[in-house]
């Protein structure tokens, strides 16, 4: 095998310190991911940086009625986190959605946002793939790409973010905080993707050293109606073919706020702005979802076979929508 | 009761059972022999062509790398029977995935990382790996896979359709299937001088020990190849795979044992899938639901390496009663991996094309599902006119909707809805052929009053070698803690393999007979017995395998109940019911496994695997169990296997029948029925994945073709 140097981090300093020291590094969190890409090729560090002994492994309630999950909380503990599930109760269905209970034991909050793709010719290094190796093309896009995007991507790459949580964080409009060697700030969860555009090796907006050091999930969308929902090949362990996570509050019977981001349509959790725009100061009736949720996916650019994510992902944000709007009002 | 009554049909549970939850039970790859180094095979990377250059200086470089096997360098070895196994014995690329060399090291990741550095230079040619009903290269072969004629005609069955009272002609796609057994196929291989001893992850020594004495040219007893515990194989272990040759290569080569587990993404180009079918049915019947002519004909791909074809119209020619028949298949050698034995090969994807056909008959007519096949239950065997040993086909119709509760179902289509979930159930018949081997197995008496058994059966995971200390308790009238069994040593003797539903009648005639002969040589011994025991033997061989007057199959039937959800277009298996006639069960708890297991492998097949086969690239996508998806446990809910008494005297002395099989023959068509039912939509292609049902749920609601809505 490819000898890699291993360091155990017992702060935060200590991890982006050797981080920097060792160039072509990777932190290592649950290793869901990062340890199955290594086996595979894709990645090749030449150390590793195990985060999972940093002290970022509580969930604290904020003063102003937030709550910040650090980084190496686990997808299982932060899904069952009382807090989380009466708060912000999407985040808790879209981690469950997620994987298996074992990968959910084992992956971490900043592991699950920074996991790659698993598009298979970005796995497969005998095969091109601009994400794994700038140049060499996309074979996906005359390959098979029926679980690939129809929102947002570009000739350079076609694939889809993999997570679940991340598409609640950005609908609740969470923040992820970073610590890097020129301090620390936080990012927008909906914003920490990107898309691909002629860089689709960038998955995110991380600096070059930078370790995220936890989520902030707000307190103006703390205990606000949400839920998420995911539709897939079976019941449990399989990415998601289209998903939602909506947050939508009413006050004197219109939309005061709504925030809906999509999932597995895009490069990143597909923030739904438009949709949001619509909605707000509107009646929350089925006309109102409709027509805001079609203006949203009006931009959808569907693939040679994956024209029916569109209506998947429509029809899931209407579901979502109308459960979440009280009965009377639909 | 005698204490055999209470032996054989008992649910004793498996022998092997703590060994293998406690983690102590070894599989091939797991046997640490002192210097053991590890293998890791390289895949060619294009589809069709031929190595033009070969380089292992950088892999051989890297540290713990003790050899690079390729075509320049490897041993030339005899010629197999099966010629997937003439690995590295020429620079051609039959297809992408093919075997192109081997690198051996001390470590699996040094191993891995010098087959990783490798540099392989082709030339390559156009591909092919596209199947199409109407494909230019499609011919009829001699026969299909298990010996049956390719095409078969009974009767006129196109006049007969042109003038039946109703027709139906319709087509049905099965996408390539993979058996991804939990063990992946491993070997390990150990050279003393001109003696080789592997464990290897088969269904079969037997098969394995012949193919290697062809390959290395050796007298095959020099060669022992065992099996103790095998993690399944659905049959992609039933014949030796490369994974033993390398080995054994890799192994003399190195002067080391080696141990070679193949990765799991390997496993899709180099040990078999199950080929895509493409069926037309044409049934044509009168006004009362009789059938008056059945016509089934199938396309499916081969390799350009050996012709294999999957024969799946062959089920056409035992189910039912039309006069008029024809069952046809074609073939077309594509630049895909060679497609092999699959869990009931033929009759799976078979009866899901035909019963899902008798289904939209039934559906056409008003008539009853259920009622329609008890209408067409034939005398004989229409293929070949011989009487049925036994056929308890109607009996498990009707006891399957009694248990299910059929008569309640309202039979219009769409006719049930809760919420959002559109909810329907369906029935299907299954059906598998009764198959047997001849085998040798000894049996012998020990003085302290014991019995030691020995056949090279190999216990796959079904409780073989349970089910036989029961049979030979059985046969001996012993206490079965008092009987051990020895299996999965080719050194015991030759036997057939786990498959084909037909070790329990091969190895079981075989223990039967060398118990019986024991215990007549017991009645005449008097006085203590001998320190090396009384021991008999037996040989099946020339009896078991004589043609029988009788056809002889196991049926069974399969109810299903789904829960369509018309958000998602998701489809989930609320319940699935079987009941099965399968001869004598001789073990209640394993049979039960098995029959759900295959149940389960059925619910997959209709809901969840698929395989796509890259037409760019020229391989199968899906090559990880991330995105291969077999069903979770979540996808399976409730699942029920039931069997019937069933007395046949034309079998073995068992009076059994397999069970291995029939569990997966039906099942997705009763899963493919019941959405109709609940959606009052066809599908005709699977898995009946989100993608496809949402469409044609939207497509049948805004015909206009409005998929937006």
């Amino acid at each position: 095998m490819k000898p890699f140097a291993y360091v155990r981090a017992d702060s935060v300093e200590e991890a982006t310190e050797a981080f920097a020291a060792h160039p072509g590094a990777r932190y290592l969190g649950g290793g869901t991911n990062l340890v199955d890409l290594m086996k595979l090729g894709v990645e090749a560090p030449v150390a590793l940086v195990d985060v999972t002994r940093l002290p970022l492994d509580t969930v604290a309630e904020l003063p102003d009625g937030g709550l910040r999950a650090g980084a190496m909380v686990r997808n299982s503990d932060l899904a069952a986190h009382p807090a989380v599930r009466d708060r912000y109760p999407a985040l808790s269905q879209a981690l469950l959605a997620g994987a298996s209970g074992q990968l959910r034991n084992a992956a971490t909050t900043g592991g699950n946002l920074l996991q790659r793709t698993r598009c298979p010719y970005f796995q497969d290094v005998s095969k091109p793939c601009n994400k794994r190796e700038p140049g060499s093309g996309c074979g996906a896009l005359e390959g098979v790409h029926r679980d690939h995007a129809v929102l947002g991507h570009s000739d350079q790459c076609i694939a889809t973010h993999p997570s679940d949580m991340a598409v609640a964080l950005a609908a609740l409009d969470a923040r992820v905080e970073l610590h890097g060697p020129e301090g620390t700030r936080s990012v927008p969860a909906a914003d920490f993707h990107r898309l691909p555009g002629l860089h689709p090796e960038r998955d995110t907006e991380i600096h070059p050293g930078e370790l995220i050091t936890g989520v902030v999930l707000p307190a103006a969308t703390a205990g606000l109606p949400s839920a998420y929902r995911k539709a897939r090949d079976r019941a449990s362990y399989a990415f998601a073919l289209a998903s939602v996570a909506v947050v939508l509050h009413l006050a004197d019977g219109v939309v005061e706020r709504a925030g809906i981001a999509f999932g597995a349509l895009a490069h990143r959790p597909w923030r739904a702005r438009r949709a949001e725009d619509a909605l707000l100061g509107a009646a929350p009736t089925t006309a109102a979802f409709e027509h805001a949720v079609d203006l949203e996916l009006a931009a959808a650019e569907p693939l040679r076979d994956n024209a029916y994510k569109v209506p998947l992902a429509r029809r899931l944000a209407l579901d979502v929508l109308g459960r979440l709007a009280p009965p009377a009002t639909t | 009761m005698t204490a055999t009554d209470a032996v054989l049909g008992a649910p004793v549970e498996r022998r092997e059972g703590r060994e293998k939850v406690t983690g102590t039970a070894r599989y091939a790859a797991e046997f640490p022999a002192p210097g053991r180094a590890h293998a890791w095979p390289v895949p060619a990377t294009v589809v069709r062509g031929r190595v033009t250059g070969v380089d292992t200086a950088s892999a051989l470089a890297l540290p713990g790398v003790l050899a690079v096997l390729t075509h320049e360098n490897a041993p030339r070895l005899g010629v197999p029977d099966d010629p997937t196994l003439a690995v590295l014995q020429d620079p051609r690329v039959p297809h992408r995935g093919w075997f192109v060399g081997v690198v051996v090291a001390e470590t699996l990741e040094a191993a891995r990382a010098g087959a990783a550095a490798v540099r392989i230079t082709y030339d390559t040619e156009p591909h092919d790996v596209t199947l199409t009903a109407s494909h230019s290269g499609a011919y009829v072969p001699e026969s299909a896979n298990g010996g049956f004629p390719a095409v078969t005609e009974q009767g006129d069955p196109d006049g007969a359709l042109a003038s039946s009272a109703t027709r139906l002609d319709v087509e049905y796609r099965v996408p390539p299937l993979h058996n991804h057994p939990m063990e992946p196929h491993a070997s390990t291989a150990h050279w003393d001088g001109d003696r080789l001893a592997v464990h290897c992850s088969s269904q079969g020594t037997t098969a394995v020990r012949k193919e290697l004495a062809r390959l290395f040219a050796l007298p095959e007893d020099r060669i022992t190849v065992r099996a103790e515990h095998v993690g399944g194989g659905f049959g992609s272990k039933g014949t030796p795979r490369p994974e033993v040759v390398l080995a054994a290569m890799a192994a003399r080569e190195t002067g080391r044992p080696v141990t070679l587990a193949l990765p799991r993404r390997c496993l899709p180009a180099v040990v078999g899938h199950r080929a895509p079918t493409l069926h037309r049915l044409r049934l044509g019947a009168d006004r009362g639901g009789r059938l008056t002519s059945l016509v089934h004909e199938v396309t499916t791909h081969t390799s350009r390496v050996k012709e294999f074809v999957e024969q799946a119209a062959v089920p056409a020619r035992v189910m039912y009663a039309a006069p008029a028949l024809r069952t046809a298949h074609r073939v077309a050698a594509l630049d895909v991996p060679t497609p092999s034995w699959m869990r009931a090969p033929g009759e799976c994807p078979g009866m899901y094309a035909l019963e899902s056909a008798m289904d939209e008959l039934a559906a056409g007519l008003g008539v009853d599902p259920v009622e329609l096949r008890i209408r067409n239950e034939p005398e004989r065997e229409p293929d070949s006119g011989r009487p049925f040993s036994s056929r308890h086909l109607v009996e498990c119709l009707r006891e399957g909707a009694r248990r299910f509760g059929w008569e309640s179902r309202d039979p219009r289509p769409r006719s049930h809805e809760a919420g959002p979930l559109l909810i329907g159930s369906g029935v299907a018949s299954a059906t598998y052929p009764v198959l047997v081997s001849p085998c040798v197995a000894s049996a012998r008496a020990l003085p302290d009053g014991g019995f030691l058994v020995r056949v090279n059966a190999t216990d796959i995971g079904t409780g073989a070698r349970t089910v036989l200390a029961q049979i030979a308790a059985d046969a001996l009238g012993a206490r079965l803690d008092r009987v051990r069994v020895e299996v999965a040593d080719s050194g015991i003797g030759f036997a057939p393999m786990a498959g084909g539903s037909s070790g329990t009648a091969s190895w079981g005639s075989a223990v039967h007979q060398a118990c019986v002969r024991l215990t007549g040589l017991l009645a005449e011994h008097s006085g203590p017995l001998p320190d090396e025991g009384v021991t008999a033997e037996a040989d099946t061989s020339g009896t078991v395998d004589a043609e029988s007057p009788f056809a002889r199959h196991a049926f069974g039937a399969h109810f299903a109940e789904v829960a369509v959800d018309t958000v998602s277009g998701e489809v989930r298996v609320t319940r699935l019911l079987g009941v099965f006639a399968a001869g004598h069960i001789l073990n209640a708890r394993t049979a039960r496994s098995q029959f759900i297991g295959g149940m389960t492998m059925g619910l997959g097949m209709a809901l969840t695997e698929d395989s796509t086969v890259d037409p760019v690239f020229g391989d199968f996508v899906e090559r990880d169990l991330a995105s291969y998806h077999v069903p979770a446990h979540a996808d399976v809910a409730d699942v029920e296997a039931h069997w019937i008494d069933e007395e046949d005297d034309h079998l073995n002395p068992m009076g059994s029948k397999g069970i291995g099989e029939i569990g997966i023959v039906g099942s997705a068509a009763a899963v493919g029925n019941a959405v109709h039912h609940a959606t009052g939509i066809r599908f005709r292609e699977l898995p009946l994945t989100p993608d496809r049902v949402l469409t044609a749920l939207l497509s049948h609601e805004h015909p206009a073709g409005m998929l937006g809505a």
